[in-house]
């Protein structure tokens, strides 16, 4: 890495193969049997590839992500941990220091909070405090987000934590294939990545190509094509986005959708481009909007030669300014729905050029 | 000084003494260039704590591995580090282990088996932990030593990784140095319990207090721990009571504690006991003892005139080593 810029362009190993043109044949298949196929890859692939993590053997994980992988690997590789967080984040951070390429599942990714010394202070860092002379190839996954009634503690989008930390890398994925491709280029990467998983997806079907298949870290996605609007999407902002996209379609606005899929590193090349063409950005994503990546997108887009083709301010939503109620319609509230992307878009297209 | 037969060899309790007042010259040089602004941020030494590095990592192999501690110098000395390019990290310079990037708090040598300084306290414990598991996932006949304060062992992470250790039965030596203060409070406000080793007891593993000072208690409790986390009988407790005669760090006053106390521990000063040790039973004479000492100064002398003829970063070099 040789300065800011390149931060964009920085990609993990693997190859990018859009699905379209693989020869892998594809299988439609849940996000969460997506990530568990990617595991179970990898795993199969590298010896040095273990889980660790709370109830993730006989279990199978709060939500059943590793279910079936400790009869075909065992207890060795799937590691059932007390509930000791930072126990977990920095035996996982030991692991990969010295050879192994451990991938950590903490249950919720609110308490990530519990393991956040180890994943800040430390994984982050080593390789640079030490003078670049170290690695430190770990994952930790995580689900996050509401909409499962789980309240204030259990459904927090904390992203931005982690993007701001340089040393991390941050993914969300928002489809199974996604999910599949980035785990793989997650688990092989020589630095700490942060994978997110949003729980609202992990029902969500699709199709996934099957056999080494990556998709590369800190490429965007442009899931929608359009020429009207940009709705630059985070996780599960993508399906409502697309959706939301759906429904203009039929009144005769187009809106490409773009997923980032990566926070840091940021492909913004792709972002800027799309709002340069349409001139009017739409930024949704679930976590507060206070201090939430979109304001960085934002600016991003707003630094850059876009600026000058924009015909109306940057639009962002986000969540509420407020914890995560446990009422089902104050839950709703509380994040962008469909209907507020909807909406937000169509104010977005009466701004009248500054 | 216990009369029981030590385990070490003559040659290693020379060794040993070398050891120790490399240690003590190396921190004297660093507090002296501290006051002089040459070494910049903040600086903790280990003053008085020389035994137990140096016993803990002769009771070791090269290929083990360690995880060290703000109050690290002595640990990465006693690993084998070469004071050239420890020197030239404390002084920022590109020739430092770290490529100046760490400075004192983050001196670590990976390639050598030192893991590391840590700048938070307890922020190794649960990396040590990692490093057991990813040894014994290997097949590997290492081990890995863990060193940590009296005030790390009120830390969460001391809690869990002990615990984890245990259940999965890993190679891996915590050797708490108690030398009686987490900055300014003493061990006595800071635990309700007698001693930190009886903690062992809470997360089924053998735990053993030795005086800090004593390099053969030290190497004795270390060794023992040693064979049998190599024996696959998982982690051991050990704390090792000790001494800072310094301060915590730059800023302190010592205004918890009394100059009594402080002479009181001088008199118990392991260089100078292990020097009547190896004198007494005619294994050194008083002259070679002080051409020990005396190469010791004359080393951290060379090591400093190495450190300052060396380059400092590019500049342009800032985002090296961010991301691998």
């Amino acid at each position: 890495m040789s300065g800011p810029s390149s931060l964009s362009t920085t990609v993990a190993s693997g190859s990018a193969q859009p699905i379209e043109s693989s020869q892998a044949p594809v299988q439609e298949m849940t996000y969460a049997e997506a990530i568990r196929e990617a595991l179970r890859e990898e795993m199969r692939r590298d010896p040095r590839v273990f889980l660790m993590g709370e109830d993730i053997g006989i279990y199978g994980g709060a939500f059943g992500v590793t279910y079936g992988l400790i009869e075909e690997f065992g207890e060795e590789r799937v590691r059932d941990t007390p509930i000791s967080e930072a126990a977990l984040a920095g035996c996982a951070i030991g692991a990969a220091l010295t050879g192994m390429r451990p991938v950590a599942e903490f249950q919720f990714s609110d308490f990530m909070a519990l393991g956040m010394d180890q994943i800040v202070n430390q994984g982050a860092k080593l390789r640079f405090m030490f003078g670049g002379k170290a690695q430190v190839p770990v994952v930790f996954r995580a689900p996050l987000g509401s909409g499962t009634g789980a309240a204030a503690q259990h459904s927090q989008s904390l992203e931005a934590w982690f993007a701001h930390v340089p040393g991390l890398k941050v993914v969300l994925p928002s489809t199974p294939a996604d999910a599949k491709g980035l785990l793989l280029s997650a688990i092989r990467d020589p630095n700490p990545v942060i994978f997110l998983e949003h729980k609202l997806l992990y029902r969500h079907k699709g199709p996934v190509p099957r056999g080494d298949w990556t998709v590369p870290i800190g490429q965007a996605e442009v899931k929608r094509p359009g020429t009207d609007l940009t709705i630059i999407a985070l996780s599960i902002m993508v399906p409502r986005a697309l959706a939301a996209a759906a429904r203009l379609a039929e009144e005769g606005i187009e809106a490409e959708v773009i997923d980032p899929r990566s926070l840091r590193p940021l492909d913004e090349e792709t972002l800027i481009a799309s709002a340069r063409k349409t001139g009017r950005v739409l930024i949704v994503h679930e976590a507060v909007l206070t201090g939430g990546f979109g304001g960085e997108i934002a600016a991003r887009i707003a630094a850059s030669e876009a600026f000058y083709y924009l015909d109306a301010p940057i639009l962002r939503l986000g969540g509420a300014e407020t914890p995560i109620p446990y009422n089902r319609t104050l839950e709703r509230r509380a994040t962008p729905q469909e209907e507020d992307i909807y909406q937000a878009a169509r104010r977005l297209l009466q701004r009248r050029p500054l | 000084m216990p009369e029981a037969l030590p385990a070490l060899s003559p040659e290693q309790m020379r060794s040993l003494l070398q050891t120790m007042y490399r240690i003590r010259a190396f921190e004297e040089k660093v507090d002296e260039l501290f006051m002089r602004g040459e070494v910049h941020g903040t600086t903790h030494l280990s003053i008085g704590e020389e035994a137990t590095a140096a016993a803990a990592l002769q009771a070791l192999r090269p290929d083990d591995y360690i995880t060290s501690t703000h109050r690290g110098h002595g640990h990465c000395i006693s690993k084998g580090a070469d004071l050239k390019l420890m020197m030239a990290e404390l002084l920022g310079k590109e020739t430092g282990y770290c490529r100046g990037r760490g400075g004192s708090m983050h001196i670590a040598d990976v390639a050598s088996g030192n893991l590391g300084a840590n700048g938070v306290v307890g922020g190794g414990i649960p990396i040590a932990t990692g490093v057991g598991l990813s040894i014994k996932m290997q097949g590997l006949d290492r081990v890995c030593l863990c060193f940590f304060g009296d005030g790390a062992a009120n830390e969460g992470t001391f809690h869990e990784s002990l615990n984890l250790a245990a259940i999965w039965d890993l190679p891996v030596i915590f050797l708490c140095e108690n030398n009686q203060y987490g900055m300014s409070m003493s061990v006595r406000r800071a635990m309700r319990c007698e001693t930190i080793a009886q903690r062992s007891i809470a997360y089924g593993i053998p735990g053993e207090r030795v005086d800090g000072n004593d390099v053969f208690a030290v190497y004795e409790a270390v060794s023992r721990a040693a064979a049998r986390a190599r024996a696959g009988q998982g982690p051991t407790l050990i704390e090792a009571v000790t001494y800072r005669y310094k301060g915590h760090s730059k800023s302190d006053q010592n205004r918890y504690r009394t100059r009594e106390e402080i002479r009181a521990w001088q008199e118990r000063d392991p260089i100078k006991r292990l020097a009547a040790y190896l004198r007494e039973h005619g294994l050194m004479t008083p002259e070679e003892i002080e051409r020990e000492e005396a190469a010791a100064y004359q080393a951290i002398e060379e090591a400093y005139q190495f450190a300052l003829a060396s380059p400092e970063p590019d500049p342009d070099s800032l985002l090296e080593g961010v991301y691998a």
